[in-house]
């Protein structure tokens, strides 16, 4: 089996054993049968999906599609009724090693509220243990330093979410969920952003990410998952969605989608 | 476990931190020192601050408890991303609440028995401090259940209220009404065990059969005394009340790792 020629079934074929080639096919989140409810809400309805290796993967759809419940139980956080998570051939539910792979950037911030910046990015340091290297770029650009000293209480939304993003890239993760990640920064802070998660692209690492902003997902995404009412009507790369809706740009192809288009 | 030992250590931090527990030590500390001053004997002191752990600590520790889980509950979400499992982070945030509090309650009482003069049962203080700290595992086990259990705050505070109104007062109530109206029957056995099943009836019954008091207690006294004798009456209530801290933190934790944040 060569990568010159990628064959639809193979990434799944040589999925199980040790270290194998990177076909750009390859799943390093995949999603077989998952099904979750809120009492008699049906918030995932059986789905199934892929997260290829190195691509950008944005996941859209209206709101209360499901999008947030399909991102946390990625990280565990929801535990699906059905249904399996595999993040990077590792059983999601089983124990917590498989999330040293994963930085996580959340919707809301979530942060001890009496700790400094400071206090929290060490306390992550300690709990993940030595690791050789660690990216602080991003507290550098977005030039953090001054605030790191000041309770997490106290600083302003928008500085919350640079520190969230710190903590996403601190440990050089090979898959990055990022849960609308530019909502709440200003536009040179989103487009810092946006060129690292492109810059982490280039290097290799895999992206999920959800957002409402169409502009930003125009310029990042190279596939999509389209979720609506907890079910996933379309999933594929930018040019598959191009040729089932008709539409060149993204948000257009999207809204078509909504409109039931290709389906 | 390392990851259990790293979150019991930001967590005591953070509650040494905010400075409750310094005052809950020192409302020990003072009540005991001014029991002396008061001309307490060592035995009447411990005595009197029976009444007062037997009421306060299952009081602090359960109101204390549940504020402090929801308070933690952004901490909570922010490691649930990290590689952590739910076990370790359930145990060290357990471990983070209730060493304090119960180290609290312990330094508060025993510090004035150093410094005041007293002579009596060295064992009764020994078995206060050991039923105070049990009682506070359990009645901070208790806690974690409730806040794990109810998403709505004002409903979690609601329950650790009654449970702390039922174990503490209503419960001895009932076994009063009780032991009244069916006085006609042999009622030993069935109010032994009825007392162990609340932690703090527990608490009292192993304060007593210390004293040798246990006529002050009349009726239950005499059951206990009785039946249990002493060793083994220790040890069957001391079980019980370790159970109270066990079972509770069990299905906490069970409810804790099912729990879609």
């Amino acid at each position: 089996m060569t990568a010159s020629m990628p064959r639809p079934g193979d990434a799944a074929a040589d999925r199980p054993s040790g270290p194998r080639l990177v076909t750009s096919t390859a799943p390093i989140i995949e999603i077989e049968g998952l099904a979750k409810r809120f009492g008699s809400l049906h918030v995932l309805n059986d789905i199934s999906a892929m997260v290829s290796v190195g691509r950008v993967t944005a996941v859209v759809g209206p709101n209360a599609a499901g999008k947030s419940t399909l991102i946390k139980a990625i990280l565990g956080m929801v535990r699906p009724d059905r249904g399996r998570i595999l993040v990077n051939g590792l059983a999601v539910g089983r124990d917590a090693d498989y999330r040293r792979g994963i930085g996580y950037m959340p919707q809301a911030s979530h942060f001890p509220e009496n700790l400094s910046g400071r206090e929290v990015l060490a306390m992550l340091r300690h709990l993940r243990g030595p690791s050789a290297e660690y990216d602080e770029e991003l507290l550098d650009t977005f030039a953090l330093a001054p605030e790191l000293d000041k309770q997490v209480r106290t600083l302003s939304g928008g500085t919350r979410q640079k520190l969230n993003a710190v903590i996403a890239f601190l440990f050089r993760p090979p898959l990055l969920i990022l849960d609308e990640p530019t909502a709440g920064l200003d536009p040179v802070a989103s487009g810092i952003l946006k060129d690292k998660i492109l810059r982490c692209r280039s290097a290799g690492a895999s992206v999920l990410l959800s957002s409402h902003v169409m502009s930003e997902l125009e310029e990042l995404t190279d596939s999509v998952i389209f979720m609506l009412d907890g079910s996933i009507p379309f999933q594929g790369p930018r040019a598959e969605l191009q040729r089932v809706t008709g539409e060149d740009r993204l948000e257009r192809a999207i809204a078509a989608l909504m409109n039931g288009v290709g389906r | 476990m390392r990851s259990t030992a790293k979150i019991l250590r930001y967590q005591l931090r953070d509650v040494l931190r905010g400075r409750w527990v310094l005052v809950y030590t020192l409302l020990f500390l003072v009540m005991t020192d001014a029991l002396f001053r008061f001309g307490g004997s060592g035995d009447r002191v411990v005595l009197s601050m029976m009444n007062v752990v037997l009421l306060l600590v299952p009081l602090v520790s359960i109101m204390f408890g549940t504020m402090y889980l929801y308070h933690a509950r952004e901490f909570i979400v922010m490691l649930l991303a990290q590689p952590v499992d739910r076990t370790s982070l359930f145990l060290g945030m357990f471990g983070g609440m209730a060493f304090p509090l119960a180290g609290g309650f312990v330094v508060g009482v025993a510090l004035p028995f150093l410094w005041h003069p007293w002579s009596g049962f060295g064992s009764a203080l020994a078995v206060l401090l050991l039923t105070g700290a049990l009682l506070t595992l359990a009645f901070v086990a208790l806690a974690f259940l409730v806040a794990v259990q109810f998403e709505d705050r004002a409903k979690g505070f609601g329950v650790a209220v009654l449970i702390w109104l039922l174990s503490a007062v209503v419960y001895d109530g009932i076994l009063l009404v009780l032991v009244a109206s069916l006085w006609r029957y042999p009622l030993e056995q069935p109010l032994l065990v009825l007392s162990l099943l609340n932690p703090i009836d527990i608490g009292r019954i192993l304060l007593l059969l210390e004293f040798d008091v246990a006529a002050l207690m009349g009726y239950t006294g005499a059951v206990f005394n009785r039946f249990l004798g002493s060793a083994l009456g220790k040890a069957v209530a001391l079980t019980a009340l370790v159970s109270w801290t066990v079972i509770p933190f069990l299905v906490g934790l069970r409810r804790f790792r099912a729990k879609d944040f």
